[in-house]
């Protein structure tokens, strides 16, 4: 498994799984439809027919995804990313890592917050706001969560609002998930690797 | 499992939300959250497809998982789901899962909930090693993992309102 990537990478890596995804052609209707398969869109992800081993899950799992991480108003879409990347660092899940931190670096158009966290972690060197929001949520993702009333306060200190701070929680959160899938159902490989 | 309907929302419900706060105000601006929320809670806890995960080994392990990230609250409500008494004691992490012969997806959901960075591909061989099918692998996993977003978003809702106090 030479070609599995262990170390935190802007550039999206494939995902390769440890399970059987499903055969689309062997899909249910229900299946069919939580994947949204029409004759334009047959390029399912290999991570999406995974996940349709378990439809129900899957049909109202992604309007959430998408509500917590690009619903208007609240927390801006960069900052939610950056939610999304401390949970991903907490549980080393490379693929949401790179996907997350390529989003952050895109919507700042600016490498350099999510370079400073990957070279040096909970060490970073990052602005007072987003300080306080990444050691947030590195810390409500840890097991049990390790989020504490100062770190809130850090978060009020540095101007998040009450609808601002809910939204972090639900974008570390949702990550706390995503990598209990991602991590745990694959690998994310070098590109082109996958079969 | 249990005739009581799961209500409106859990994470509502738990929180137990000062009307009229700033915290009550930003969870009603994200009210379809919460209630995309308790539709996953739903489809997680109680599918109509089980697979080899009953209701009531579901409620169990939900429960088990709330426990391990000492969600007391939680726990309780998810072990009042259960029905069979022969399946209550996998709520409680202390227990192997041995009498039940769910000793080998106890062992996985604990460390998919708190060493999730150490799980590898050796964990689902493990699993599937043990017969448990890749589908029933992907239910477990979806158990986990929303477990996970659940008890993250209502430390987080309590810190927000300890704050405010």
């Amino acid at each position: 498994m030479s070609d599995v990537i262990r170390k935190f990478t802007r550039s999206v890596p494939d995902w390769r799984p440890r399970v059987e995804p499903i055969k689309l052609e062997d899909a249910t209707p229900e299946q069919l439809e939580a994947l949204q398969v029409t004759p334009s869109n047959t390029k399912i992800s290999a991570y999406v027919l995974t996940l349709a081993h378990d439809v129900e899950t899957l049909k109202v799992r992604s309007p959430l995804f998408n509500g917590i991480m690009y619903d208007k108003g609240g927390l801006s879409r960069e900052e939610r990313e950056l939610g999304a990347l401390a949970a991903s660092m907490v549980n080393h899940c490379i693929y949401c890592a790179a996907v997350h931190a390529s989003r952050h670096a895109q919507i700042a158009k600016d490498t350099s917050v999510t370079d400073e966290l990957f070279a040096k972690g909970t060490k970073a060197d990052l602005s007072p706001r987003n300080r306080a929001i990444f050691d947030f949520a590195h810390a409500l993702s840890q097991t049990p969560s390790e989020a504490s009333p100062e770190q809130m306060s850090a978060l009020r200190a540095a101007g998040l609002d009450d609808a601002e701070i809910l939204d972090l929680i639900l974008s570390s959160a949702l990550f706390g998930w995503a990598n209990r899938l991602m991590h745990v159902l694959g690998d994310p490989v070098r590109k082109g690797s996958e079969q | 499992m249990s005739t009581e309907t799961l209500t409106k929302s859990t994470i509502v419900e738990l929180s137990a939300i000062p009307e009229g706060s700033a915290v009550a105000a930003a969870v009603d601006g994200r009210s379809n959250i919460m209630a995309l929320s308790q539709s996953t809670e739903d489809a997680v806890l109680k599918p109509l497809e089980t697979g080899a995960w009953s209701h009531d080994i579901r409620a169990a392990l939900a429960a088990r998982i709330a426990a391990l990230n000492g969600e007391t609250a939680l726990a309780d409500r998810y072990c009042a789901l259960i029905e069979d008494a022969s399946i209550a004691d996998l709520a409680d992490p202390l227990r192997s899962g041995k009498a039940q012969g769910l000793e080998k997806t106890c062992d996985f959901m604990d460390k998919v909930a708190v060493q999730t960075r150490d799980v590898d591909a050796a964990d689902i061989k493990a699993l599937q090693d043990a017969g448990v099918s890749d589908a029933d692998i992907v239910r477990l996993c979806e158990i986990n993992a929303f477990m996970a977003y659940q008890v993250r978003v209502l430390a987080g809702i309590r810190l927000m309102k300890e704050g405010r106090a």
